[in-house]
């Protein structure tokens, strides 16, 4: 049976356990530093040393580390990309910029264990040769801010940050940085720009790559907090070590938000693929199964971008038998393991590994509006097809949810969204917005047809005079 | 002084690799890199290698002169490069061409470096859709109101919605509605509403015009251009904002609602207030000057003009205008006046006569003066007219061809130091005979009252000033816009222009007449056309030895100066 593993979160939620700097070092706190700091180089077959950084990155790519913040890209090959040889310094970015709907687990790592963020951003910092680094925090989490500046504050007074870290001659200073309250500062390049004190239109790639041209046009990394984080775990238990949790290729653990209509909704830490959807949803140790009364309806695997899943779906799952012969296993959608690759199998993604449970009593046409009313709020409006898509979508939606539907939206609505996503917009917000709309009306359409067909209904039904004219909801303008 | 007139006017490029690429299946070879807005060499994007295909990539955004933005996505399109094997060798058909890879994802033309073999699809159904896609999304919340749109029958929306778009609209939600009429700046006006946000403007100003005025407020859909916030947009470049706003938003308050741009005949011409000489074209109906805008000449203005420049025209139309020929205060014809002027000169001692010519009078006017000033022995300048330069196109010269009037010999290195020798021989009584050309010589240290001790007093002009109340012979002159000729700029570019409008009355171009009193006077002949002309005098004018007319094309030649 599924468990929940703490890795991340294993003193967190511990009574008594207090964000204060003595409270970490009597857990063990910033030993992965000290022992990331005292690595030798190594000796090379070919006559080559391999510095501590250099080590600490190999370590990195072995532990198969794969970001948290929602596109699941290999961390190792994350910091293999940035450019070493341009003389310009190096910056190290921690995304905190945590707003992705349904999902509240950095907010968890920065309330209640700051100093393991900071210990694993100065871990991370160290092996990339970074001498500033910040911590671009979301503008709603004021309460975050404050318990980092002041993590900041012990963690320089213990000189594990500032001049000299340690007497090992490396300096590093770190700055919280928090936002104003747009979603797409969480996009890497428009955090980046939104840094640097600008407007966060996301920039254009190539040639705007983070690892080459990001901070001040400097080479530049940005990373999730969950997995700057796992960097302090795995220089602590080694790379190998840390890629025996899991499942091969989606190693070490995962802190899952779970939200929706479940009995026990939360955050819960698991190994990366050791539980299923249906797990999580149902077993006791983790959602506690539906309302009494209730059946599922419908999950969206990984905040709110990803593409929902239908109750009663099933996927075809490549996998290996037993030989490591490839074969084909016949999958419902609860018995997805909750992984990277198995829900990009299915269809979708793990994102940001929130799951949005949804029973019978969800009008899917409401929560799909809710959902785009968000997008349309955050497009950042600089390329045409999400700026003019996210808005148009939201106001079909509006429409079909408040009593002047038609029919035919559902098409509308899916030929509205297919301008926008596969790369023909700037960042991935151009996805995030269409998918639900696409992935909602695909799987639900029934629901979306009959909605404007009674809308179209019961408009000739007034118009004939037989029915008293509805009082609708004021438009969107 | 006579080295080979040239087109160059910088060292030549560094030789470039070329690369092999293939566009909707032709294949072309482009240099590996190309020059950005900035001038640095930058890898060559698949816009600009389709620009040398000759194949048209729609871009609402992309400026050849301005930084990347990326934002429109009309020039999407679709691409493959050369199939890499495990061995990381191309793989190779069964015919012996490169497997081509084509990518999943498109890529904007304006921003994607192009690398060898790679082939570009601009015509496939995916980029026909994406196009359409775009288009729908500019259009969904666009006013289309061109029957009133100032941009009308130049616009990039209607073109390409032609070219591109769909015929029918899908769109049945309620339109977003944003500022109209918005006072951006003394001489701009936003509509909002009719914006695709491509921020050339902004970027211009920011890039270009280095004032940082325009930003974007508000998020997604509601997106708007402003300024910031009690400050207006105002610098001396404004209005190039208007020429590169591929839509409607931007309009020129000094053109919106005058004329349909459909009627504009326009002419090739040259800006003339100051000596930077920019490119431009003329935008006339009927006889009537309606908007000057810039003409792209990367040899002198590239695809700019100043604000100042542009709008000073309007003195052209001056209801004033000298439209008389005056002999004694007294309406005459151009046969009379210019008898009795001819015979005048005739007569003349040699040194009683002088010439004060002006710097905003054409090359081969300022020539055929030197054949007056040569025959007479007259002492001649014109007068300077200096002012602040900027750091763009402005020049501190503040006339058009003070060194046309330096090669012609006319004035020398410093223009106007002659004028106190000029007032002194009047004042002396030595000379009897002056002739000016478009300039109020009272400004200039000659007083009227000095002026009053001439015998004969000439002056050709274009409005009235004190100069022209004490002239004994008015001639009414032409300005640039109603004759053609040649300027010569601050850095030796000579520049031709062409006539837009008729001078008004009995007005005529200064070359015209002059033409005719060089041969009165001089006996020489043979000038009657402007290109004749200009052929005679380079092979007259050393600087100017081996330049023609026709050869000096639309943009112009360096000389030596």
């Amino acid at each position: 049976m599924a468990q929940e593993y703490k890795l991340i979160l294993k003193y967190a939620d511990e009574p008594g356990y207090t964000p204060d700097i003595e409270c970490y070092l009597r857990h063990g706190g910033y030993e992965g530093l000290k022992k990331a700091l005292a690595i030798q180089p190594k000796d090379l077959p070919d006559g080559k040393k391999l510095s501590g950084p250099e080590q600490i990155r190999e370590d990195v790519k072995v532990s198969g580390l794969r970001g948290r913040g929602g596109a699941g890209f290999s961390c190792g090959l994350k910091w293999s990309f940035v450019d070493r040889r341009s003389g310009k310094p190096i910056y190290l970015i921690c995304n905190a910029d945590e707003s992705e709907p349904g999902t509240f687990k950095d907010r968890q790592i920065m309330h209640k264990d700051p100093h393991q963020l900071i210990e694993g951003m100065i871990i991370s910092c160290f092996a990339n040769d970074v001498k500033l680094a910040y911590i671009y925090i979301r503008g709603e989490m004021p309460e975050g801010a404050k318990i980092l500046n002041q993590a900041l504050k012990e963690a320089r007074a213990k000189n594990f940050l500032g001049k000299n870290i340690l007497g090992t001659g490396y300096d590093l200073e770190m700055h919280v940085h928090r936002g104003a309250g747009a979603y797409i500062c969480g996009e890497e390049t428009g955090l980046i720009e939104s840094l640097e004190g600008k407007r966060p239109y996301p920039r254009i790639k190539p040639p705007y790559f983070p690892a080459v041209l990001g901070l001040w046009m400097c080479p530049t990394i940005v990373n999730n907090v969950e997995t700057l984080c796992n960097v302090k775990h795995i220089v602590e238990m080694g790379g190998a070590a840390f890629a025996k949790l899991g499942t091969p290729n989606n190693t070490g653990t995962r802190i899952v938000s779970l939200s929706g209509q479940v009995k026990r909704p939360g955050y819960y830490e698991i190994e990366v693929g050791k539980a299923t959807l249906g797990e999580l949803i149902n077993d006791p140790k983790f959602g506690g199964g539906l309302r009494d009364g209730r059946k599922l309806k419908a999950i969206i695997p990984g905040g709110s971008s990803s593409k929902v899943l239908k109750a009663g779906e099933k996927f075809k799952l490549k996998k290996k038998d037993a030989e490591g012969k490839e074969i084909v296993v016949e999958t419902d959608m609860l018995d997805l393991p909750y992984d990277f690759d198995s829900l990009a199998q299915a269809g979708t993604m793990s994102g940001s590994s929130a799951i949005i449970v949804m029973d019978d009593s969800v009008d899917i046409v409401e929560a799909l509006a809710n959902l785009s009313e968000f997008y349309a709020h955050e497009s950042c409006g600089q390329c045409t097809p999400c700026r003019e898509g996210a808005l148009w979508m939201n106001k079909t939606l509006h429409r079909l949810t408040h009593g002047q539907g038609r029919k035919q939206d559902a098409d509308y609505l899916v030929k509205t969204a297919d301008n926008i996503p596969g790369g023909r917009t700037i960042c991935a917000f151009g996805e995030a917005c269409s998918w639900p709309v696409q992935s909602f009306v695909a799987k639900f359409k029934d629901e979306f047809v009959a909605k404007g067909a009674a809308d179209e209904e019961r408009r000739a039904q007034e118009a004939a005079g037989t029915a008293e004219p509805k009082q609708l909801a004021q438009a969107h303008h | 002084m006579s080295t080979a007139a040239t087109t160059e006017t910088k060292p030549a490029a560094p030789v470039i690799e070329k690369i092999k690429v293939k566009v909707d299946g032709r294949e072309i070879e482009v240099p590996r890199l190309t020059a950005d807005w900035s001038g640095k060499l930058t890898p060559t994007t698949m816009i600009q290698a389709c620009e040398q295909a000759k194949t048209d990539v729609p871009h609402y955004c992309w400026h050849p002169q301005l930084p990347v933005a990326g934002n429109c996505r009309m020039c999407l399109v679709e691409f493959g490069t050369p199939a890499m094997g495990p061995d990381r060798k191309p793989v190779i058909n069964p015919d012996g061409t490169a497997k081509i890879a084509k990518s999943p994802r498109p890529a904007i033309a304006c921003a994607t470096p192009i690398s060898p073999g790679m082939e570009i699809y601009t015509t496939t159904p995916a980029v026909k859709q994406m196009r359409e896609g775009v288009l729908e999304s500019l259009l969904i919340n666009h006013p289309l109101d061109c029957p009133i749109c100032d941009q009308a029958g130049e616009c990039k929306l209607q073109e390409y919605s032609v070219d591109y778009g769909q015929s029918a609209s899908r769109f049945v939600e309620a339109k977003v509605h944003k500022p109209k009429a918005v006072d951006l700046g003394p001489r701009i006006m936003l509509d909002a509403e009719r914006c695709v946000l491509c921020t050339r403007c902004i970027r211009f100003t920011r890039d270009i015009a280095g004032d940082d005025k325009l930003g974007i407020i508000n998020r997604g859909s509601y997106n708007t251009i402003a300024t910031f916030p009690g400050t207006p947009f105002d610098n001396n470049y404004t209005l190039n904002t208007v020429d590169i706003c591929p839509v409607g938003a931007l309009t020129s308050k000094d053109f919106r609602f005058q004329m349909r741009v459909w009627f504009l005949k326009e002419t090739k011409s040259l800006c003339t207030s100051c000596g930077t000489g920019c490119s431009t074209l003329l935008g006339s109906r009927e006889e009537k000057l309606f908007r000057y805008t810039p003409r792209d000449n990367a040899a002198v203005n590239g695809p700019w003009m100043c604000d100042a420049g542009r709008l000073n025209y309007k003195w052209i139309q001056r209801a004033d205008r000298l439209k008389e020929v005056q002999v004694f205060g007294k309406k005459n014809t151009w046969a009379g006046a210019l008898y009795q002027i001819s015979d005048r000169l005739k007569r003349a001692q040699a040194g009683s006569v002088a010439i004060i010519a002006s710097a905003r009078q054409t090359n081969e006017e300022l020539w055929l003066i030197s054949k007056l000033k040569a025959k007479l022995s007259a002492v001649s300048d014109s007068v300077a007219r200096f002012g602040e330069a900027d750091k763009l196109l402005v020049s501190a010269d503040k006339n058009p061809n003070t060194n046309g009037a330096r090669l012609t010999g006319i004035c020398f290195t410093e223009i106007g130091s002659n004028l106190p020798q000029i007032a002194a021989g009047i004042q002396s009584g030595k000379i009897r005979t002056l002739i000016v050309f478009g300039e109020d010589v009272t400004k200039h240290g000659l007083s009227a009252d000095l002026l009053a001790k001439l015998e004969t007093l000439i002056v050709s002009d274009i409005l009235p000033n004190e100069t022209v109340k004490l002239a004994h012979y008015v001639l009414p002159g032409a300005a640039h816009a109603e004759k053609r000729g040649s300027f010569t700029n601050t850095k030796g570019r000579v520049q031709k222009f062409m006539k837009a409008v008729e001078a008004p009355g009995d007005a005529r171009a200064e070359w015209e007449f002059l033409h005719e009193l060089v041969h009165n006077v001089t006996g020489q002949n043979g000038f009657v056309t402007i290109e004749g002309l200009f052929n005679e005098m380079a092979k007259d004018v050393p600087a100017f030895n081996g330049l023609n007319w026709a050869a000096l094309g639309d943009t112009g030649v360096t000389v030596q100066i």
